[in-house]
């Protein structure tokens, strides 16, 4: 495998919740994401699923710096980002961008597509002379698929797919190494996801980039990785190859959650087993002790209540899975 | 995906029976903000267009009175003091005493049409002011949060907690007592100063709640990514995003505050003589109200029109900018 360009380690971020009006007291911590590790390999794409809460997007806003994570380090390139002085983590804010949710809300509604996909040159005004700037959006325009000559348009003139095409134009504007994708395509239509997504991949062959794709569709990011991590409760599950997730899952957890894709052969679905979780996610706020997913899991135990499960390679498991009884079960295709 | 070209195919039908004129240069690829957008549905509007008219018609008086009227509104003759209305004048230019004449025999017309200006000059002067204190104070504590935001929070509260007519009795008297007769700039800035000094903290805060919800904004926090500093992204990101609520606010207002320097005239603590309002003409006139009932008429006709012309204007902005409204 080609070096790793991103390594994250021990990763916490804890939101303090506060009561009181006048003096503020901290009454608990959201543990939005509580110890979260992982290598991103050059040219690679890692996925990283799981359900509304679970703390994926905190984990984007920590890899992009934009919120200070309790603990834990973010290395890019063997450099700790988190301790760099303000102009290094600026130069470094180049290498790795940021593809948003919501091709609505993250385009400047009062600024033409050529201010908005050229901003990055005025931030890092040493990327691309002043003369260079038109000429060189324009073709980042061309690369994502959209007409050059739209550069005077406002973003309310596009569709959803094309908003979103704009916004990797913007991300792609600095020639980064990494771009984080934080739900790219959830907000879009079902035909537009797929032309999004192709143009993702046709993007990472162009530039060799590493994506770090975060999304709660699992067809989606079947669809998109080479690798595949499962988030629940703000700690990663499992870890491993596509194959190893969709085929060899080991992880109860991932089990549910693939089992619960729906399939488009009728005589198949009625030979499918669905394994029906039980009761909501508990809130990170109080998070069970031990694993943390014992609450709903079928497989509970007494070790489960008081140790918690690492996230490691076991007899029973080829690739990294964060549970005491981990086996696998081919939940899609079992008969 | 053909929605560009639906947006500007509407553009152009909007345009078309508004603007058929031929001196139009094509417009091939025009872009549309919201400001754009704003300006295709007021034009649309009546509401709109009539007070634009109203409020164009009293911008020019303001600024050239002499266009309606060739007669002093300092000169008086007492021989024609208290004269009542010449509706004959109405119609012959030149000739004064269309409205009557003051207790000194001045003329009521002139006088009006010259007081405009104060009115003007007190509320555009007064309402800019507190935009520009009131918006980069609303940023600051917007933006910054915490500690600021929270001591100017306190601050300005200290002046919202006056009431607004109490607060400028005491500020004017104090600084140009009543018997005094202050120069004509000397008392116009102060009654200026006095309504920034009390109407900035209402301006900050409706910049600070619109500066709030625009930095959550998925864009702000995608200029953050690319490294933007916090100068850039208040000016380019933020400031255009959260400046509509205040100018609607704005526009309302200055309809207020010239009603407000009237009331003060009125009561003797704000503009005076030398100055011509029509504030200052509604004081006088209340003690001939039954002799001489049309010098009240005029002037209060009159103030009553702007400031109607400036809160529709404000209404209709205000509908233009909302697209939710739309």
């Amino acid at each position: 495998m080609s070096e790793v360009i991103l390594e994250v380690r021990d990763l916490v971020k804890h939101f303090p919740i506060r009561q009181g009006i006048l003096f503020k007291r901290t009454i608990g911590q959201i543990k939005a994401v509580d110890g979260v590790s992982l290598d991103l390999h050059k040219g690679e794409t890692l996925g990283i699923v799981g359900e509304s809460g679970c703390g994926k997007s905190t984990l984007a806003k920590l890899l992009m710096n934009l919120e200070k994570p309790t603990s834990g380090e973010v290395r890019y390139q063997g450099r700790d980002v988190l301790r760099l002085n303000p102009a290094d983590q600026r130069r470094l804010r180049r290498n790795i961008q940021l593809v948003m949710q919501d091709p609505y809300t993250s385009l400047n509604p009062r600024m033409t597509v050529g201010d908005i996909v050229g901003e990055p040159y005025e931030i890092h005004p040493d990327v691309a002379p002043k003369g260079e700037r038109r000429r060189k959006v324009q073709e980042l325009l061309d690369v994502v698929g959209l007409n050059p000559e739209h550069i005077n348009r406002y973003p309310h003139q596009f569709s959803g797919g094309q908003r979103q095409r704009i916004g990797i134009a913007r991300a792609l504007a600095l020639k980064p190494e990494v771009i984080v994708c934080d739900e790219p395509v959830s907000a879009l239509d079902v035909s537009i996801q797929a032309q999004v997504m192709n143009l993702l991949d046709q993007l990472q062959n162009e530039f060799n980039l590493s994506y770090i794709f975060i999304a709660h569709d699992l067809s989606v990011v079947r669809h998109i990785a080479d690798r595949v991590g499962v988030m629940y409760l703000g700690k990663m599950v499992e870890v491993g190859t596509d194959d190893d997730i969709y085929i060899r899952p080991t992880h109860p957890y991932t089990q549910a959650l693939l089992s619960a894709v729906p399939v488009p052969d009728p005589t198949a679905r009625q030979r499918k087993a669905v394994i029906r979780l039980e009761g909501d996610v508990p809130s990170p706020a109080n998070p069970p002790s031990g694993c943390r997913f014992r609450t709903r899991c079928w497989k509970a135990q007494e070790i489960c209540a008081t140790e918690p499960p690492l996230l490691q390679i076991r007899p029973t498991s080829g690739h990294p899975s964060a549970c005491h009884f981990a086996q696998e079960k081919d939940v899609v295709h079992a008969g | 995906m053909s929605s560009p070209e639906v947006a500007t195919a509407t553009a152009e039908a909007a345009v078309a029976p508004v603007t058929p004129a031929p001196a139009e240069p094509p417009r091939k690829d025009k872009p549309r903000s919201l400001w754009t957008d704003a300006w295709y549905e007021l034009r649309r509007k009546p509401l709109f267009v009539i007070s634009a008219i109203m409020i164009t018609i009293f911008v020019l008086m303001a600024a050239f009175p002499w266009l309606f009227t060739s007669v002093s509104p300092t000169e008086a003759d007492l021989n024609r003091s208290l004269t009542p209305p010449d509706f004959g004048a109405w119609f012959q230019f030149g000739k004064g005493g269309q409205f009557g004449y003051d207790l000194q025999g001045a003329d009521v017309y002139a006088r009006t049409i010259y007081g405009a200006r104060a009115s003007i000059v007190v509320g555009l002067s007064a309402v800019i002011g507190n935009m520009l204190l009131g918006g980069f104070f609303g940023i600051l504590s917007g933006y910054l949060g915490g500690w600021t935001d929270a001591l100017l929070a306190r601050f300005g509260d200290i002046f919202l907690g006056l009431p607004f007519v109490l607060g400028a009795l005491v500020i004017l008297s104090t600084f140009a007592p009543v018997q005094s007769s202050p120069s004509a700039f000397r008392i116009t800035s102060l009654v200026i100063v006095t309504f920034i000094t009390l109407g900035w903290p209402s301006f900050a805060r409706i910049m600070r709640a619109a500066v709030l919800s625009t930095k959550q904004l998925d864009f702000v926090h995608a200029a953050q990514a690319l490294g933007a500093r916090p100068g850039r992204i208040i000016l380019r990101h933020v400031l255009p995003n959260a400046v509509a609520p205040m100018v609607v606010v704005g526009t309302i207002t200055l309809g207020a505050y010239i009603g407000a320097e009237a009331t003060l005239s009125f009561l003797g603590v704000g503009l005076r003589e030398p100055v011509v309002s029509w504030g200052i003409m509604i004081g006088e006139a209340r003690q001939l109200m039954e002799a001489a009932p049309y010098m009240m008429a005029f002037p209060a006709a009159f103030l009553a029109i702007a400031v109607l012309s400036f809160v529709m204007l404000g209404d209709a902005v205000r509908d233009a900018l909302d697209p939710k409204l739309r």
